[in-house]
C-alpha cells in the first residue's frame, strides 16, 4: 500500500465524493457524517506518510510514475519531499475541521457542498504531490472550480462580485503559468533534445538557461504564485473572497489555498530558475516588506472582523515570502513552518469569527463588546489563537517568525538587513490590531441587548478547536517535530541555489 | 546537593504553572475555588527556593542545558536551560516571597469577586513566567518568558475588563512593551548572528574573544536594553506603568515589586558585563532621566496608587542608573530591598482602599492612623525605607547607589556630575512626596467624615503580610551594620563582576577595573551618606511644613507656579504627546493605506474590470454594427441583386428563348 499511498490520498476523496451525488437531499445527517468519515480516513492515512517518511533523504519519496500523455512525455508522476509532506498533512488536518465547522452552518444544498469539499481535498493533495508539470497544472486549475462555487453559492450578500474577482485574478495568473509551462518545455527541448514534463528532470536543464530567458519564465510562473499568496499589490481579491466566503471557505482559503502560492515559489520559481530568483529578489523582497507593514496597518483600521484577519494574512504571508527569498536554512525552514502556523492560527481565527457570526449574524466589530462575560471559555480560546497569531513565544507563530527574521537578517541574497528590521515592526502592529480586535469584541461592558443571550462555545465547536489549539501549543514548545521534516528538503533546495550562484559567477567572469 | 540544584529549580518553576492549570480547569469544583491550594503552593515554593539558595551557597554556580530544537546537525542548535547563580537564587526568593504574600493578601482583598478563581490562576501564570525569566541561562528563552510575563500582565491589568479603563491599560501595557521588545529581539538577533549562541556564558566568552566588538557591540547592548526600557518602564516607554494601576491592587504590588518591572533590571544586570562604555552611558542617562521625570510627577498626584506607581518608576530609574554607573550589585540590591518595601507600600495602599471601600483619592482620606493602626505603622516603615531613613533596608541600598553615582562622577568628571545631582535631588523629592502622601492620608483630620466612619482596619490575612513585609524592610535582614551593607550577606554574595570591556573608553565613559572603582566608592561612601541624609531630611521637613504644620499655603503656592504644577500633574504630557504623534501618525497612515487599498490598488483592479467591460461592450457593438453590418450589408447587396435578377428568372421557356435570341444577336454584332 505504501508505494501507492499518495494516489490513495488523492483519489479517495475524489472517488468517494461520487456516491454523495446519489444520496437523497434529505439525508442531511448521512451526507455530513459520510463526508466527515472520508476526510478523517484520509487524515489517518496521511499519518502513514508522516510515520514512514525518511527525514534523512533529500530525494522525493513515495514516488509513483506511469505514462499519462505519451505525446508530450507527460506522466502521472507524484512524490513528496519534506515541504510538500507538511502541506499535505496540513490539508488532511484542516479538511475534517472545516467539515465540522460547516456542520450546522451550511443549511442548503448540502450534498453539493460536501461533494465540492471532497473534490477540493483531493485536488489540494494533488497539487502538493504532483511532480509533473501538466499534472500539477491540472490540479492547480481544478481547485478553482469548487472554490468558485463555494463562495458563489454559500457566500454572503456580495458573493458574486467576490467570486468572480477571485476567479479572474487567479485565472489570470494561471494562464501565464500555462504559457510558462509550454514555453519552458520548448526551451528545455532546445537544450536537451527531448520534451519532458517531469519537474525533477526539467530542473536539471532549466538551471542552465540563459539569465534573460530565466527571468521571463520566472515572471510567467511566479505571477501566478504571487497572486495566490497574495503579495502586495495583487492582494485585493483576498479580503473580498474572505468576507464573502462561508466559514469553511475562509478557513480553506487561508490555511491551504494561499500556501499553494508559497509552495509554488519554492518548488518552481526557485528550483527551476534560481538565477532569475536571485536576480529578482530585491523586487519581490521589497513587495514582501511593503505587504508585511501595509497589511498590518490596514488590519488596524478594518471594521469587519473577517477583513481584518484577511489583511493580517497579507502581512503574515509577506513574512513567508521574505523568508523564502532570504535563501538561508533558517529562513526557509521558518517559512515552511510558518506556512503551517499561518494555516493553524489564521484558520482558527476564521473559525472563531465563524462562531461569532453564527450567533449574531454580523461580523461588524462595532456590534460587539463584553462577550467575555457570556462566553468565558470561548474568550480563552480566542485569546490563545490571537496570541499565536501575534507571535507570542511559547506558541507556534513565534517559531516561524523568529526563524524567518533571524535567517533573513544576515541573508546574502537579500544583501541588506533593512528588510528584517522593517519587518520586525510588524511584531508591534500585529499586537495592536489583534489585541484591539479582542478588546472591542470580548472586553468592555456588555451593552448590546442582542449580545446578552449569546451562548458560550459548545462542546461540538470545542471538538474541532481543541486539535488546532493542541498544535498551536505543540509547535510552540516542541517545534522539532515538524522542523525535522523539512530540514533535508530545504537543504537540497538551497544546494540548488548555491549551484546556480556559482554558475552565475562563472558566467559573469567569462563575460569579463 | 547536586540533585537539589538539578531538579529543584524545575520544580519551583512548575509549581505555579501547576497552580494555574489546576485552578483554571478545576477551580470551580474545588472548595473555596482552590485559593488555599494556590496560597500554600506558593509558600511551599518559597521554602523550596530557600533550599535552593542554601544549596547554591554551599556548592556554587550550577547550570543545566538541554537541546530545545535544531535545524540540522550543524551549529544551528537552540538550547534551553537554567542557571542557579547569585542573581537567580536571590531573585527566586524575592519573586516567590512577594508572590506568596500577594497570594495571601488577595484571599481577603478579592473575596466575593465574581472572577475569584480566574484571579488566582492568573497569579500562578504570572509567577510561572517570572520564575522562568529569572531561571533561564539563555537569552532566547528569556525572551520567551519575557513575552509570557507580558501576556500575564495583560490578563491581570485588564482583570476588570468590564470597565473601559482597565482594558485600555492592559492593551497599552502590552503594546508599549512590544515596542521595547522589538529592540530586544533585534539585539538577540545581532548576538546570535555574530556569536552563534544564545547562552549567556557563551555570549560573554565570544565577546571576550573579540568576536563582537565596536559599534555593533554597543548597538547590541543598547538594543537588548530596549527590552528593559519597556518592561522596567523607563523613559520614554514608562507611560504604561501608571495606567497599569487599573489592575487589582495586590496585582500592582506583584507587578511593581517583584515581577515584570524587575525583569528589565534583572536583564540589564545579566548583560552588564557585555555593555560597552557608550551603552553604559546610555543606560545611565536613561535611568537618571527616568528617575527624575517620574519623581517630579509623583509630587502632585492625588491617587494613592499613582503616587506609588511613579515612585516605582523613579526607583527603577535608580536601579538602572546604578547598573549604568558600574555598580550592578547595588542595582540588584536595591531591586531586592525595593521589592519588599514597595510590595509593602502597595499592599498597605490596598488595605487602605479595602478599608475605605474603594477610595483611592488621598484628598478623601486623612486621619486614618487611628482607624488603621497596623496599616499605618507598616506604611510608615516602608515609607522610611523608600525615603532612605537609617535602619531601613532602603537606606542601605539607596546610599550605596548614591555613593556609586558620586564615584562614577569622580572618575569621569565633566557632564557626568549631573548623574549624582539628579540622584540626590530625586532622593529629596522622594522623601517629600512620600511624606506628603503619608501626612495627607494618615495624619491630620479626616476630610471625608462619612467614609472615615465606615472605615475599618483590615483582617489578619491582609495585615499579616504587611507586618512581615515591613519587617523585611529593616536593615537587619540584609546587614547587621545599619549604616553599611558591605559586610551583609547579600553584598558578600553578590559582587559586581568585572566588565568584559574593562579599560575601554567611550565618549564620556571610562570603564575602570573593580579595584579602582571600589577605591572611589570607599571615598564616596560617607559624603554620600551624609548628603543623602540631609536631603531626605529636608524633603521630609518640607512635607511637614507644607502639609502638616501648614506653614505655607499650598493652594496659593500652586497658583503661583500653576504652569509647573500642571506640567507635573499632567505627567509632562507624555500621553498627549504620544497621542498626537506616534498614535495619530499610525492611525493616519493606516487610514491612508486603507484608502489607497480601496481606491487605488483595488481601483486599478475594478478599473481594469470596467475597462474590460467597456471594451467588451465596444467590441460587442462593433460586432453588432460593423462586422455584422458588413455581413448584413453583403447579404443585403446579394439580396438586392437577387431581386433584380429574379425578374429574369421567370421560368417561362419563351422568355429564355427570347433572351437567347437577344444574346445571339448581341454576340453577332460584337464579333462580326
Amino acid at each position: 500500500m505504501q508505494q501507492h499511498i499518495l494516489s490513495i490520498l488523492i483519489f479517495i476523496p475524489v472517488l468517494f465524493s461520487i456516491p454523495l451525488l446519489f444520496f437523497k437531499k434529505e439525508w442531511e445527517k448521512q451526507i455530513k457524517s459520510y463526508t466527515l468519515f472520508v476526510s478523517l480516513a484520509v487524515f489517518i492515512l496521511s499519518l502513514v506518510l508522516y510515520f514512514t517518511f525518511n527525514t534523512e533523504l533529500q530525494d522525493f519519496q513515495f514516488v509513483e510514475k506511469t505514462v499519462w500523455i505519451p505525446s508530450v512525455n507527460s506522466y502521472y508522476y507524484v512524490g513528496i519531499d519534506g515541504i510538500s509532506l507538511l502541506l499535505i498533512l496540513l490539508t488532511t488536518f484542516i479538511m475534517p475541521i472545516s467539515i465540522l465547522a460547516s456542520w450546522n452552518t451550511i443549511k442548503f444544498r448540502q450534498k453539493e457542498f460536501y461533494f465540492l469539499m471532497l473534490l477540493l481535498e483531493g485536488s489540494l493533495i494533488g497539487v502538493f504531490a504532483a511532480l509533473d508539470m501538466i499534472l500539477f497544472y491540472v490540479f492547480w486549475e481544478f481547485i478553482l472550480i469548487p472554490m468558485y462555487f463555494m463562495i458563489g453559492i454559500w457566500g454572503s450578500e456580495n458573493r458574486i462580485y467576490a467570486t468572480v474577482k477571485f476567479f479572474i485574478f487567479t485565472m489570470f495568473g494561471s494562464v501565464l503559468l500555462l504559457v510558462g509551462i509550454i514555453w519552458l518545455a520548448f526551451q528545455v527541448q532546445a537544450i536537451s533534445g527531448i520534451i519532458t514534463m517531469e519537474i525533477p528532470r526539467i530542473m536539471t536543464f532549466s538551471v542552465y538557461l540563459p539569465l534573460d530567458k530565466q527571468i521571463y519564465l520566472f515572471i510567467l510562473f511566479s505571477l501566478g504564485f504571487l497572486i495566490k499568496v497574495p503579495l502586495f499589490p495583487f492582494h485585493t481579491w483576498l479580503p473580498d473572497a474572505h468576507v464573502q466566503a462561508p466559514t469553511a471557505g475562509s478557513v480553506i482559503l487561508a490555511a491551504l489555498l494561499l500556501k499553494m502560492g508559497t509552495y509554488g515559489l519554492i518548488r518552481f520559481s526557485l528550483s527551476l530558475f534560481p538565477s532569475a530568483f536571485i536576480k529578482l529578489t530585491p523586487y519581490v523582497a521589497v513587495l514582501a516588506v511593503i505587504g508585511i507593514i501595509y497589511g498590518a496597518l490596514l488590519s488596524i483600521v478594518q471594521k469587519d472582523m473577517k477583513k481584518l484577519i484577511a489583511y493580517s494574512s497579507v502581512s503574515h504571508l509577506g513574512f513567508i515570502v521574505l523568508g523564502t527569498f532570504a535563501l538561508t536554512q533558517e529562513a526557509m525552514q521558518g517559512s515552511v513552518i510558518q506556512m503551517i502556523n499561518h494555516g493553524l492560527s489564521t484558520g482558527a481565527l476564521f473559525l472563531i469569527v465563524g462562531m461569532i457570526y453564527e450567533r449574531r449574524h454580523t461580523k461588524e466589530i462595532a456590534q460587539f463588546g463584553g462577550l467575555m462575560k457570556v462566553m468565558p471559555v470561548f474568550s480563552v480560546v480566542f485569546l490563545i489563537v490571537s496570541l499565536s497569531s501575534i507571535g507570542l513565544p511559547g506558541l507556534n507563530g513565534f517559531i516561524g517568525e523568529f526563524l524567518i527574521l533571524i535567517g533573513s537578517y544576515n541573508s546574502q541574497n537579500l544583501h541588506s538587513s533593512l528588510y528584517t528590521i522593517l519587518s520586525s515592526t510588524a511584531v508591534i502592529f500585529s499586537a495592536v490590531y489583534l489585541l484591539w480586535l479582542y478588546q472591542r469584541v470580548m472586553l468592555g461592558p456588555l451593552e448590546k441587548e442582542e449580545n446578552k443571550a449569546v451562548k458560550d462555545i459548545s462542546k461540538f465547536e470545542m471538538s474541532y478547536m481543541l486539535p488546532v489549539l493542541f498544535f498551536i501549543v505543540w509547535i510552540g514548545v516542541q517545534p522539532n517535530t515538524f522542523l525535522k521534516l523539512s530540514e533535508s528538503s530545504v537543504k537540497k533546495v538551497l544546494m540548488n541555489y548555491e549551484k546556480a550562484k556559482t554558475l552565475m559567477e562563472t558566467q559573469g567572469n567569462e563575460k569579463k | 546537593m547536586d540533585y537539589t540544584l538539578k531538579y529543584l529549580p524545575l520544580v519551583i518553576l512548575l509549581v505555579p504553572m501547576f497552580s494555574f492549570l489546576l485552578l483554571a480547569f478545576f477551580g470551580n469544583k474545588l472548595p473555596r475555588k482552590g485559593d488555599f491550594i494556590a496560597v500554600s503552593l506558593l509558600f511551599i515554593n518559597l521554602a523550596l527556593s530557600l533550599i535552593v539558595f542554601f544549596a547554591f551557597a554551599q556548592t556554587g554556580k550550577y547550570s543545566y542545558t538541554v537541546d530545545w530544537f535544531n535545524l540540522g546537525k550543524g551549529n544551528l542548535n537552540f538550547t534551553a536551560g537554567f542557571v542557579i547563580d547569585e542573581l537567580s537564587s536571590i531573585m527566586l526568593i524575592v519573586v516567590n516571597a512577594i508572590s506568596a504574600f500577594v497570594h495571601l493578601f488577595s484571599v481577603k482583598y478579592m473575596e466575593g469577586d465574581a472572577k475569584y478563581k480566574k484571579y488566582f490562576s492568573y497569579l500562578g501564570l504570572f509567577t510561572f513566567s517570572m520564575l522562568g525569566l529569572v531561571l533561564t541561562n539563555n537569552v532566547l528563552l528569556m525572551y520567551v518568558f519575557w513575552e509570557l510575563v507580558g501576556v500575564s500582565s495583560y490578563l491581570l491589568i485588564g482583570f476588570w475588563y468590564e470597565k473601559p479603563a482597565p482594558q485600555e491599560a492592559a492593551k497599552k501595557a502590552f503594546i508599549v512593551n512590544r515596542v521595547g521588545d522589538v529592540g530586544f529581539f533585534l539585539g538577540i538577533m545581532i548576538i546570535f548572528l555574530t556569536l552563534g549562541t544564545f547562552t549567556f556564558t557563551d555570549i560573554f566568552a565570544g565577546i571576550e574573544a573579540g568576536k563582537l566588538q565596536g559599534g555593533l557591540l554597543t548597538a547590541a547592548g543598547i538594543l537588548l536594553f530596549c527590552g528593559a526600557i519597556g518592561k522596567s518602564a523607563q523613559f520614554p516607554l514608562h507611560v504604561w506603568l501608571p495606567d497599569a494601576m487599573e489592575g487589582p491592587t495586590p496585582v500592582s504590588a506583584l507587578i511593581h515589586a517583584a515581577t515584570m518591572v524587575a525583569a528589565g533590571v534583572y536583564l540589564t544586570a545579566r548583560i552588564f558585563v557585555m555593555l560597552s562604555a557608550d551603552a553604559l552611558t546610555f543606560v545611565t542617562f536613561i535611568g537618571a532621566i527616568t528617575a527624575f521625570i517620574s519623581a517630579t510627577i509623583a509630587i502632585t498626584q492625588n491617587d494613592i496608587k499613582k503616587v506609588l506607581a511613579y515612585s516605582t518608576i523613579s526607583q527603577l530609574g535608580y536601579m538602572i542608573m546604578a547598573i549604568g554607573v558600574g555598580a550592578m550589585s547595588f542595582g540588584m540590591f536595591h531591586l531586592v530591598t525595593h521589592a519588599f518595601f514597595k510590595a509593602c507600600l502597595f499592599l498597605t495602599a490596598g488595605s487602605v482602599i479595602f478599608g475605605m471601600h474603594h477610595v483611592q483619592d488621598i484628598r478623601e482620606m486623612g486621619g486614618l492612623r487611628k482607624k488603621m493602626p497596623i496599616t499605618y505603622w507598616t506604611f510608615l516603615i516602608a515609607t522610611f525605607a523608600l525615603c532612605g531613613v537609617p535602619f531601613t533596608s532602603g537606606f542601605l541600598s539607596k546610599d550605596s547607589i548614591l555613593a556609586a553615582t558620586m564615584a562614577f562622577a569622580n572618575i569621569n568628571g565633566g557632564i557626568t556630575y549631573i548623574i549624582p545631582i539628579i540622584g540626590f535631588s530625586v532622593a529629596g523629592m522622594t522623601a517629600f512626596y512620600m511624606f506628603r502622601l503619608l501626612i495627607i492620608a494618615f495624619l491630620g483630620e479626616p476630610r471625608n467624615k462619612e467614609k472615615y466612619d465606615h472605615c475599618h482596619e483590615s483582617p489578619i490575612q491582609m495585615t499579616l503580610p504587611l507586618i512581615i513585609l515591613a519587617a523585611l524592610s529593616t536593615f537587619v535582614v540584609f546587614s547587621f551594620n545599619p549604616i553599611g551593607a558591605d559586610s551583609g550577606w547579600i553584598m558578600q554574595m553578590m559582587k559586581t563582576p568585572e566588565s568584559l570591556l574593562t579599560g575601554t573608553k567611550g565618549m564620556i565613559y571610562h570603564i575602570v577595573d573593580r579595584a579602582e572603582y571600589t577605591e572611589m566608592l570607599h571615598h564616596a561612601h560617607y559624603p554620600a551618606m551624609f548628603l543623602s541624609l540631609a536631603i531626605a531630611g529636608l524633603g521630609i521637613l518640607l512635607a511637614y511644613v507644607f502639609y502638616h504644620w501648614k506653614k505655607v499655603d499650598v493652594e496659593k503656592l500652586t497658583e503661583k507656579i500653576k504652569p509647573l504644577y500642571n506640567f507635573s500633574l499632567n505627567k509632562w504630557y507624555f500621553d498627549e504627546l504620544y497621542d498626537a504623534t506616534v498614535i495619530s501618525f499610525t492611525m493616519a497612515i493606516s487610514r491612508l493605506s486603507a484608502w489607497v487599498d480601496n481606491k487605488i490598488v483595488d481601483g486599478v483592479v475594478n478599473g481594469s474590470a470596467t475597462v474590460t467591460r467597456w471594451t467588451s461592450f465596444g467590441s460587442g457593438k462593433f460586432d453588432n454594427v460593423v462586422v455584422d453590418g458588413l455581413v448584413n450589408f453583403t447579404g443585403g447587396l446579394v439580396g438586392f441583386f437577387g431581386l433584380i435578377f429574379r425578374k429574369f428568372q421567370t421560368g417561362k421557356i419563351q422568355t429564355y428563348i427570347m433572351f437567347l435570341v437577344f444574346g445571339i444577336i448581341v454576340l453577332y454584332f460584337m464579333f462580326r
